[in-house]
């Protein structure tokens, strides 16, 4: 190890450097009165951007199909979310993991997620005042071994992929669905009435903020990202830096959002992981950059400070420095 | 301090020099003031006198543009925290349905913008002109949190926009957060861990980081340009209160 170094004053240090008067708190001022007077006329002019939010309503009323064939695979527990692993469910449909290190297994289920009870079953028993058909079917879906439970269902999420929509109602070839054709049809009509929306919010407080489980049933469906396909938000389209309509988004994320378009982060069940590795560690190169050998050394190597101080230099070229 | 006039009347004998004429309560004194509050002010007294946090003079090369980046990105913050504070007082949801409500959020917005726009400037700046050498590593490296910081805080403006962008986002960026294991205990989905994190832990975070970088800037001063002929010695560092 190389001894300490040995310390100098301020006044050393600028030894040979020609010092001028500075008014730092001018500079302040003029600077701060010039950006807003940008943010101004940017605001004025460009306004911001306010795509009012998707709700589940507006869902089941425009595509009431994709509404049905979304909260029935919730209902059977084979959707993405029901499926999905920590932290809402135990399952493993979207863990990722590098080799043997797996952090989101480690840090386990914090924000559960009942698939079908919070998004079908307790909605629907919340809305039985004076529906005695839904209060039977609720009871008769409920009371029913899970091995019928699941050949109702596998019988209805089949008939889906033939379903019709006729006038507001999603009609299904006839089968033996027992009585979720009743919930489905029933669960549809709450949502149309915005019912829905309200109901997965609710929980044992009367304060709410948290919309987790909205918006995990919103994702599980076609709808939702359609409307982000419709204003360039998806993935492939570099989604992550964009925003609604013709306005910047994130733009410093281009990096990040990069990566999700190449190989062979685009194509791997981990892809998220590995991006986030990759951020991380380039986060801190960038950190430690001043450490860093042949980085730290391009700023001489490539002489962009020839523009940046090209006052002085052209001064110590004709020594005036001083 | 004035207590050894002899109006103290704590057990212990009084400094018979402190409060003398000449004498300093900094610390200059023959009999020096102990305990923290005293070794707090020596410090700040010594790494950061008035003179360098609003100084008068500069070396003149700090007359070149690429100072301007980082002037002007605190400008930006300045607008960006008061047009925030703004949107706070009024509640999340008043710039949906009120005009200047929305113009404030433009505000808002424009300012973000314009702050990640000099600020990106600013650190290609201080990277083509080294600004870490000469023992400014630390303030280098506190710009690079400020800058990751500064990522963060405008992720979570975004989430909590409460429109298509914010639903959008929020279900997209929680695969990415979940994959590390840290989305049981930030969840990008609860509106309202997302509003306290934007709007009070984050800007005072934020605010704090850039109070201390200044400070770094002030006590070292300005970095000399590459292969100054008149530069110190290689090796040399410089002590507190002066640029290392």
């Amino acid at each position: 190890m190389s001894a300490r170094r040995p310390k100098i004053d301020k006044a050393d240090y600028y030894r040979g450097i020609r010092m001028a008067p500075y008014d730092l708190v001018k500079e302040i001022a003029i600077a701060t009165i010039g950006v807003l007077v940008v943010v101004l006329i940017l605001s004025a002019v460009l306004s911001s951007p306010d795509v009012p939010s998707a709700t589940i309503q507006a869902w089941a009323k425009s595509d009431p199909v994709d509404f049905v064939t979304t909260a029935a695979s919730e209902l059977s527990s084979q959707s993405d979310v029901a499926q999905y692993g920590p932290p809402y469910t135990s399952g493993n449909g979207s863990v990722q993991s590098i080799g043997p290190i797996e952090p989101q297994v480690w840090a386990g289920v914090h924000v559960a997620v009942n698939a079908p009870l919070d998004f079908v079953l307790q909605p629907l028993s919340q809305s039985t005042v004076d529906d005695e058909t839904l209060a039977s079917a609720l009871t008769t879906f409920n009371d029913a071994s899970a091995a019928q439970q699941g050949k109702w269902l596998t019988a209805y999420n089949q008939a889906l992929g033939s379903a019709k929509l006729v006038d507001t109602e999603v009609s299904v070839p006839g089968g033996d669905y027992g009585p979720v054709a009743v919930l489905m049809s029933r669960l549809l009509t709450l949502a149309r009435s915005g019912g829905l929306d309200a109901l997965l919010l609710t929980s044992d407080h009367f304060y709410q903020t948290d919309y987790s489980k909205p918006l995990l049933f919103l994702s599980d469906g076609g709808y939702f990202p359609g409307l982000a396909q419709v204003q360039d938000l998806t993935g492939s389209q570099w989604g992550m830096m964009n925003e609604t309509g013709r306005y910047p988004g994130q733009a410093w994320l281009w990096l990040f959002t990069l990566w999700y378009q190449i190989p062979p982060f685009n194509a791997a069940s981990n892809g998220d992981l590995l991006v986030v590795v990759m951020m991380t560690l380039l986060s801190v190169g960038l950190l430690l950059v001043p450490f860093i050998p042949g980085v730290r050394d391009i700023p001489r190597w490539i002489p962009v400070h020839k523009l940046i101080w090209r006052e002085h230099y052209r001064n110590v070229q004709r020594g005036e420095t001083k | 301090m004035s207590e050894a006039s002899g109006a103290g009347s704590g057990p212990g004998p009084l400094p018979s020099a402190a409060g003398s004429p000449g004498s300093s309560s900094t610390g200059s004194s023959a009999v020096r003031d102990k305990g923290w509050t005293a070794a707090l002010r020596g410090r700040l007294d010594g790494r950061l006198p008035l003179e360098e946090v609003l100084p008068t003079r500069q070396p003149a090369f700090v007359g070149s543009w690429v100072y301007v980046f980082g002037v002007v990105t605190i400008a930006a913050l300045v607008w960006v925290l008061v047009s925030g504070c703004v949107l706070a007082f009024m509640g999340s949801a008043w710039w949906h349905t009120s005009n200047l409500g929305h113009f404030f959020n433009s505000i808002h917005f424009w300012s973000v913008q314009m702050f990640f726009i000099f600020m990106v400037l600013h650190l290609w700046g201080q990277y083509w002109g080294a600004g870490w050498r000469d023992g400014r590593a630390k303030t280098w490296m506190v710009g690079v949190v400020l800058f990751l910081v500064s990522i963060v805080t405008a992720f979570t403006g975004y989430l909590i926009q409460q429109n298509f962008d914010s639903q959008w986002i929020a279900v997209n960026a929680k695969d990415a957060i979940n994959a590390t294991g840290l989305g049981g205990f930030f969840n990008v989905l609860n509106f309202g861990q997302m509003y306290g994190i934007h709007v009070m832990l984050f800007p005072i975070a934020l605010t704090l980081l850039v109070v201390l970088h200044i400070v770094q800037v002030r006590s070292r001063g300005v970095v000399r340009p590459i292969g100054d002929p008149y530069a110190p010695a290689s090796g040399e560092s410089v002590s507190r209160g002066a640029p290392r």
